[in-house]
């Protein structure tokens, strides 16, 4: 049987035998892969398990929210695994009411996208393609004298349209109030944005969060290099704390095993 | 239960952006960029990202108002019509076409901007035609 037949076969059976109530992926509609749930397995004919990503765990916590009893099944790659393990974490999903359908991405797609490890910690569809990762990106920007680096990083904010599109697509981006909307720190309702602060607030967030998919740099109608950015940042996080956002839930990050352990993970979070 | 994504394309102006409406139980609850769209390739501006957020508000004006004495009262369609149609030529013959402007829209398609700046010129007789896509 051919190996996306066989997902589906999977994916079915998870449905039937009440595994999960539905299971989220993409769905080509009228030519395009799309969000989609499948509840049932007759929908499964459309299912898409292509190159285009979406930021697919995010949008798992809205229905998980409402279905706080049901359990879902989720398309997930490397980097969307990755997130599951943020989402877990900071308890906006609830592991034990997730299953994934493991997805190794190809040579391709782990190139294009710079990934230092293209396959998930189970693969069911797909072959293990081994790439390793670099910061080859950081350290050209690196390379640069410090005026002429602070020069780059003003001329690529200054072209931003705060269009927040960078947030909104984040996967591990879902507190109910942002600090990028908060009137005290961010000009709200004008532009432009103020440089640098708007972008480093948001780089200083993704410190112990980011899971370096690239979805934010993708999603910048401005083509801004964030991700280049967010690596400095994990990098820098990786450097002093040993900690990397996304490899294990049990890793503690540095929020929480610094100072005298009183912080946890935001109360208003848990709740909506 | 139910969660799918609807395309569409942005109505915020001329670009024609394509993005995904989120459903879930018939309802609107968020917006995407359509990734494969040729025009924005997964990326949208800020007024894109929020057009789930229009559609339903309570400010959306639904039905058309008429000003009288001050106060506007809601009027069915075909009195509305009349009433612009009628105001219109009233002021085109005492005060001459030019004194007459048409404001199109980039919300609007080709062909109904092709309709309004018609109408404009072909009954009115005015060149008098703007939009609001002056971005």
């Amino acid at each position: 049987m051919e190996a996306v037949e066989k997902v589906k076969v999977l994916i079915s059976e998870w449905l039937t035998k009440d595994k999960v109530v539905g299971f989220l992926a993409l769905r080509t509609v009228a030519g395009h892969p799309i969000p989609y749930l499948f509840t049932k397995p007759d929908d499964l004919d459309g299912l898409y398990l292509g190159e285009v990503r979406y930021p697919l765990t995010k949008l798992l916590i809205r229905l998980a929210r409402k279905y706080s009893d049901n359990s879902f099944g989720i398309l997930a790659r490397a980097c969307d695994e990755r997130s599951l393990v943020e989402l877990y974490k900071n308890q906006q999903l609830d592991p034990n009411k997730v299953t994934f359908l493991g997805v190794a991405c190809s040579e391709e797609l782990a190139e294009k996208c710079e990934c230092f490890r293209p396959y998930p910690s189970r693969i069911d569809i797909g072959e293990q393609v081994d790439r390793q990762g670099d910061l080859a990106s950081v350290t050209k920007i690196e390379a640069m004298q410090e005026s002429e680096r602070y020069r780059y990083w003003m001329d690529q904010f200054t072209k931003c349209i705060k269009c927040y599109g960078c947030r909104n697509i984040c996967p591990v981006c879902f507190c109910p109030s942002c600090t990028l909307e908060d009137h005290d720190l961010v000009h709200l309702g004008g532009m432009p944005p103020q440089i640098p602060i708007f972008h480093l607030v948001r780089a200083v967030h993704m410190a112990d969060r980011c899971i370096d998919c690239g979805l934010c740099e993708e999603a910048c109608p401005a083509d801004i290099p964030l991700r280049t950015l967010y690596r400095k940042v994990r990098e820098t996080v990786k450097n002093l704390f040993g900690y990397l956002p996304g490899e294990s839930v049990e890793d503690v990050p540095p929020l929480e095993s610094l100072g005298d352990g009183t912080f946890e993970v935001c109360q208003t979070c848990r709740e909506k | 239960m139910e969660y799918r994504t609807v395309q569409t394309t942005c109505t915020y102006c001329g670009c024609g952006c394509g993005l995904l409406l989120e459903v879930m139980d018939e309802g609107l609850v968020g917006t995407l960029p359509l990734k494969t769209h040729p025009i924005n390739e997964g990326t949208l501006c800020i007024k894109g990202w929020s057009v789930h957020e229009f559609v339903e508000s309570e400010k959306r004006l639904q039905y058309p108002l008429v000003r009288k004495n001050g106060d506007f009262l809601e009027t069915g369609w075909d009195d509305v019509l009349g009433l612009v149609a009628s105001r219109i030529m009233e002021i085109r013959d005492k005060f001459g076409p030019d004194s007459i402007a048409f404001l199109s829209s980039a919300k609007c398609t080709n062909e109904e901007n092709y309709l309004l700046q018609k109408l404009a010129r072909a009954v009115v007789g005015t060149n008098n035609v703007d939009h609001c896509a002056r971005l």
